[in-house]
C-alpha cells in the first residue's frame, strides 16, 4: 500500500526495540551477575560489564551447589530436570494419542463418560488438590521419586484435546481405504494415523518439555531429598535469609542454567512452539 | 469524474538481482466517464495494475494520472477513488448502513448528508431492507450490493472493480452484470473492471485491456478485439468457441499463422479438405472438428454449425470455405497481426 | 462432530483409555475427592481423628479476615497482571505486525521468556528490585524513589506483577499476533480507501475484529494469575509482607503445608476449585461462540 509514513514506522521500530530490551534486560543483568564473585555482585551498583568468574561460578554450581545455602550440585538437578521433562512431554503424548484415538475411532458404551473424566481434569489444575495429591503419592511411596515427580502430571486434558480435535479433521476415507487394504485399527494406527500426527506431536513436545522442566510447586512438594530436586527448585533453596547474605553471582548462573534448554527449545524449534500454543489453546 | 492515464507503467518484485518484473511497460488513457475492463487470464497481472491504480501497490516506475494529478506517491484515501472487492471486503462488525458510511464519517461529512447519500445508494441498488443487518446476514449477491452501495456513496471520480463477480454463481452474475451497466448508464463514473472472464468482458466493457503475462496485447472495443485482434493472444481469448489458429492452411504465405473463427467458417462443394474427427451437439449449434486431408494431421480445424444444418458423418469428407473479409494473418514468429493486401 | 467410520472392537478401546483414566482416577479424581470430603471435616489437635463439620469450615473462611484479604489481594493482582499483559502484548504484536524487515527476529527476541519458570521469573525480577543491592533499586533511588518491598506491602505486590506479566507477555503477544494475521488484507485496504489512516484503522477495525483474542487472552490471563504465579511469589515475596501478597492459592499452600490445617486448606482447595469451573466454563463457552467472518 502507498502510505508515506515515516514517523509512524520510527516510533514503531523504536517501540519494538524498547521492548525487546526491557524483555531482555533480567537476562542480561542475570548473565552479568553468573559471571561476577560474589563480593562484585554485592556492589552497588552493579557492574555492567562481564566479570572474569564465568568458568568458576559455573563449576562450582554444576558440582557443588552454593556454599551459603543449598549446597546441592545443580549438575544432578539439571539432569532431574531433563528426566522430568522428557518423561512428562512423552507419557503425556503417548497415554494421550492412545486414548484420543480410542474415543474418536471406537464407538463403545461409557465412550462419552470417559470423554467428559478427562475433561473435567481441566478444572483441576494441581495447585487446587495440592495436599491430597500429595498425600495419594506419599501413600504409594513414591516419594523423592521420578514417578513421583512424573506420573501425576501426565494425564493431561490439553493433549487428548488437541488430538482428538486433529483427528477429526483427518477424512474418512483414510480410514476406509485401510480398512480396505486389510488393515485392523492398531496398523492404521501405527501406519496412517500417526505419521499424519506428527506435526501435533513436535508441537506437543516442545510445550510439554517446557511445562515439565518448569514445574514448581510439585516438586517442591514432594522432594525431600537434595539428589531428587530440579534445578528450578534448587535456585529457590540458594536463596538464604537477605540480600547480603545470599551468593547472587551463583544463584544468578544456577538460573542461567535453569532457562537455558527451554529457551533453546523454543528459539530452535519455533515453529513447533507457536504451532503447539495456538492448538491446545483452541 | 476524471480520466485515467497510464505512461508506461512497469511493476517489479524484489530488487536488484532477484527482482521479477510482472507487467512491462503498460500504455493507455482511459477516457472520463469510459467502462473500460482489463481482461487475461489468472497471473497476467491485471489485479496487480488494477492495485496500483488504487494505491494498494507501489508503481515501481512510470506514472499514473487521475484527471490532471500524478498520483503515484499519494494515498489511496487521498487518490478520490472507490473500489469493490471479490471477496467484497464488508467491514463483518457493522450494518450495513454503517457499512456505507463508514468513509464518510471518516470525511467528517455532515450526519444529514450521510443519511441522504446512503439511503439513495441503498435505493438504487435495492438494498434498502437491509441496511439495518450486519453482512453475515445477507447473501453472496446482497453482500455485492452492499460492497458497490459502499463505493457509490463515496461519489469518486473512479470506480475500481477487482472481479467483482467471480464469487457468484452463474445466474446471479448474470443478473449482477446487468446491473452494473445500468449504474454506469445512470452514474457515468470513469470505471475500470477487472475480470479473467471474456464474456463479462465483452457485455461489459465500452473498451477493452486484453492482457497477457504481464503486456497489454490490446486496448480496443469489444467490436474491434472481435473482429480485428491484435495478435494470436487476443484472437484465441475472445470468443468462444476460440479462433482457430491454423499453421497448416492451404494457400497461407508463407511464415504466417491463418485465423477464421469457427461461425465463419461455411461448409462447401470445394474448399479447405477436412475429414470429419468429432461432432458435438450443443442444443442450438453444433461444434464439427475436422484434421487436414493432406498434411499436417495434428491439427484440427473446428467448425460451427446451426443444429438444422445437415450433419456430416464421422469419418466423411467435407471441404469448408472462410467467408471473405473473416480471415485473419498473424506472424509466425512474433504472434503479432499483418495486413496482407489481396 | 463425529466420525461416520469407526473400528469395531470390545475390548481394544478399553485398553487404550486405560492409562490416561486410571492415572486421573488416581492422581485427580481421588485426591480432588478427598479435598472436598476434609472441606467438610474439622480435625483434632493432634490431626488424628476427624469429624463432619458441615460447612463449618465454609463458614469460617468467609468471616475471615484474612481469607477475605488474600481474595481481594488475587483479585488486584490478577486484574493487574491480565490487563497490564494484554495491553503491552497488543501494543508489541501491532508495532510487530507493521513492520516487514526484521520481523522474524522481532519475534523470535519477544517470545523467549515463556520458556522462563515462573520461579525463576521471579528470582530475576527479584534481583533486579532487590532493597539493598537491587540495579532498578539504585536507578530509583536516584529519583529519591526509596524502593523497599520488604517493608512496603505494595511495592511487593508491584514486584510480583511486574514478574508475572514479564514471563506472560510472550503468550499474549503471539496470540494477539496470530489474530491481527488472521483479519483479512481486503478489509485493511477497503478501510485504508474509505479514509481511515493506520490509527483509525486500528481502533475501528482491527481492535473490534481481534475482540475474541482478547476475550480469550482475559480468561486465560487470569487463569495464569490465579494458579501459574504461585512459583513468582514463592522465590519472592513467600507472600509478604504481612500476607500482601498472599494470594488465594499461595495461601491454600500455606496453611495445608506449613500449618497442616487440613479441613481449613481443604476448603479453600474446594473454593478455588469452584472458581476454575467458572472460568474454564466461560472459556469454552466463549470459545464456541466465536465470532466468524
Amino acid at each position: 500500500m502507498v502510505e508515506r509514513r515515516p514517523l509512524l514506522t520510527f516510533l514503531t521500530h523504536a517501540g519494538l526495540i524498547i521492548g525487546i530490551v526491557v524483555v531482555a534486560f533480567p537476562l542480561y543483568v542475570t548473565f552479568i551477575a553468573s559471571t561476577l564473585t560474589v563480593e562484585q555482585v554485592l556492589e552497588v551498583p552493579m557492574q555492567m560489564l562481564p566479570g572474569d568468574q564465568f568458568w568458576n561460578n559455573y563449576a562450582q554450581v554444576l558440582t557443588g551447589g552454593s556454599t551459603r545455602g543449598s549446597t546441592a550440585p545443580v549438575g544432578p538437578m539439571l539432569f532431574n530436570s531433563l528426566v522430568m521433562a522428557l518423561v512428562i512431554a512423552s507419557g503425556k503424548i503417548a497415554i494421550s494419542i492412545i486414548s484420543s484415538f480410542a474415543i474418536v475411532y471406537f464407538r463403545f458404551p461409557l465412550r462419552h463418560f470417559f470423554f467428559w473424566m478427562i475433561f473435567v481434569t481441566l478444572m483441576l489444575p494441581v495447585e487446587v488438590r495440592i495436599i491430597p495429591t500429595y498425600k495419594v503419592v506419599a501413600d504409594l511411596g513414591m516419594l523423592d521419586s521420578y514417578a513421583g515427580l512424573t506420573l501425576p502430571l501426565i494425564a493431561s486434558a490439553t493433549a487428548t484435546f488437541l488430538f482428538r480435535q486433529f483427528f477429526l479433521t483427518i477424512p474418512d476415507e483414510l480410514v476406509e481405504a485401510a480398512r480396505m487394504d486389510g488393515a485392523g485399527p492398531l496398523r492404521f494406527f501405527k501406519d496412517v494415523l500417526l505419521p499424519l500426527s506428527a506435526t501435533s506431536i513436535a508441537a506437543l513436545f516442545v510445550i510439554q518439555f517446557i511445562y515439565g522442566w518448569n514445574q514448581y510447586l510439585w516438586p517442591l512438594l514432594i522432594t525431600n531429598d537434595e539428589s531428587m530436586y530440579t534445578a528450578v527448585i534448587g535456585i529457590k533453596r540458594m536463596i538464604v535469609g537477605g540480600d547480603a547474605l545470599t551468593e547472587w553471582n551463583l544463584v544468578m548462573a544456577t538460573a542461567i542454567l535453569a532457562m537455558l534448554p527451554p529457551a533453546l527449545v523454543v528459539i530452535f524449534m519455533q515453529k513447533w512452539f507457536v504451532k503447539g500454543l495456538v492448538d491446545t489453546e483452541k | 469524474m476524471a480520466s485515467i492515464e497510464l505512461s508506461n507503467i512497469i511493476k517489479r518484485y524484489g530488487s536488484g538481482k532477484l527482482s521479477n518484473q510482472v507487467i512491462h511497460g503498460v500504455n493507455a488513457v482511459i477516457q472520463d466517464g469510459e467502462f473500460v475492463v482489463i481482461v487475461g487470464p489468472s497471473g497476467c497481472g491485471k489485479s496487480t495494475l488494477l492495485r496500483m491504480v488504487a494505491g494498494l501497490e507501489e508503481v515501481s516506475e512510470g506514472e499514473i494520472r487521475i484527471g490532471s494529478r500524478v498520483v503515484n506517491n499519494l494515498e489511496p484515501a487521498k487518490r478520490d477513488i472507490a473500489m469493490v472487492f471479490q471477496n467484497y471486503a464488508l467491514y463483518p462488525h457493522m450494518t450495513v448502513f454503517d457499512n456505507m458510511a463508514y468513509g464518510l464519517k471518516i470525511a467528517k461529512m455532515d450526519i444529514a448528508e450521510i443519511k441522504a447519500r446512503v439511503s439513495k445508494a441503498a435505493d438504487i441498488l435495492e438494498i434498502t431492507p437491509f441496511l439495518d443487518r450486519k453482512p453475515r446476514q445477507l447473501s453472496g449477491g446482497q453482500r455485492q450490493r452492499v460492497a458497490m452501495g459502499r463505493a457509490i456513496v463515496r461519489q469518486p471520480q473512479v470506480f475500481l472493480f477487482d472481479e467483482p463477480l467471480s464469487n457468484l454463481d452463474a445466474k446471479l452474475r448474470a443478473q449482477t452484470r446487468l446491473e452494473i451497466q445500468k449504474l454506469h448508464r445512470e452514474l457515468g463514473i470513469t470505471s475500470l473492471f477487472v475480470t479473467h472472464d471474456q464474456v463479462e468482458a465483452m457485455t461489459l466493457a465500452q473498451r477493452m485491456i486484453v492482457m497477457n503475462a504481464g503486456v497489454m496485447e490490446q486496448f480496443g472495443t469489444p467490436e474491434e478485439v472481435y473482429n480485428r485482434p491484435a495478435t494470436t493472444f487476443v484472437a484465441s481469448f475472445i470468443g468462444s468457441p476460440a479462433m482457430n489458429l491454423l499453421k497448416a492452411a492451404p494457400d497461407a504465405p508463407h511464415g504466417t499463422i491463418v485465423g477464421v473463427r469457427p461461425e465463419h467458417l461455411d461448409i462447401t462443394d470445394n474448399g479447405w479438405a477436412l475429414r470429419v474427427d468429432a461432432i458435438e451437439l450443443l442444443g442450438a449449434e453444433r461444434l464439427i472438428y475436422g484434421r487436414w486431408l493432406h498434411g499436417a494431421a495434428d491439427e484440427m480445424v473446428t467448425i460451427r454449425t446451426e443444429e438444422s444444418a445437415a450433419q456430416p458423418a464421422v469419418g466423411s469428407t467435407i471441404h469448408v470455405t472462410a467467408r471473405p473479409g473473416k480471415v485473419h494473418y498473424f506472424d509466425a514468429a512474433t504472434g503479432q497481426r499483418r495486413e496482407l493486401t489481396a | 462432530m463425529e466420525k461416520r467410520v469407526v473400528f469395531r472392537s470390545s475390548w481394544l478401546p478399553y485398553l487404550l483409555v486405560a492409562p490416561q483414566l486410571i492415572i486421573t482416577v488416581v492422581f485427580f479424581f481421588w485426591p480432588a475427592g478427598q479435598a472436598l470430603f476434609y472441606a467438610f471435616q474439622r480435625q483434632d489437635a493432634f490431626g488424628m481423628n476427624v469429624t463432619f463439620a458441615g460447612l463449618e469450615n465454609f463458614e469460617y473462611l468467609l468471616n475471615d479476615s484474612a481469607y477475605l484479604d488474600s481474595f481481594k489481594t488475587t483479585a488486584i493482582f490478577s486484574l493487574l497482571v491480565a490487563s497490564g499483559g494484554i495491553a503491552i502484548a497488543l501494543l508489541l504484536a501491532v508495532m510487530a505486525d507493521r513492520v516487514v524487515k526484521g520481523a522474524l527476529a522481532y519475534k523470535t527476541l519477544l517470545i523467549w521468556p515463556y520458556a522462563v519458570a515462573a520461579a525463576v521469573a521471579g528470582v530475576l525480577w527479584g534481583f533486579l528490585f532487590a532493597p539493598s543491592i537491587g540495579i532498578v533499586t539504585f536507578v530509583l533511588k536516584q529519583f529519591d524513589i526509596n524502593w523497599n518491598w520488604v517493608l512496603h506491602g505494595d511495592q511487593a505486590m508491584l514486584l510480583v506483577v511486574i514478574a508475572s506479566i514479564w514471563k506472560q507477555i510472550s503468550y499474549n503477544f503471539l496470540f494477539f499476533l496470530a489474530g491481527l494475521q488472521s483479519i483479512p488484507r481486503s478489509l485493511i485496504e477497503a478501510a485504508a480507501l474509505d479514509g481511515a489512516g493506520p490509527v483509525k484503522r486500528f481502533w475501528t477495525i482491527v481492535f473490534p475484529l481481534l475482540s475474541p483474542t482478547t476475550f480469550f487472552l482475559l480468561v486465560v490471563n487470569i487463569v495464569y494469575a490465579f494458579f501459574d504465579t504461585f512459583g513468582v511469589i514463592d522465590a519472592t515475596t513467600g507472600g509478604g509482607p504481612a500476607s500482601s501478597t498472599q494470594i488465594l492459592v499461595y495461601k491454600v499452600f500455606v496453611d495445608g503445608v506449613k500449618s497442616a490445617d487440613l479441613g481449613g486448606s481443604s476448603a479453600q482447595s474446594a473454593i478455588l476449585m469452584l472458581i476454575v469451573i467458572a472460568l474454564t466454563v466461560v472459556q469454552f463457552r466463549f470459545v464456541e461462540r466465536k465470532v466468524n467472518y
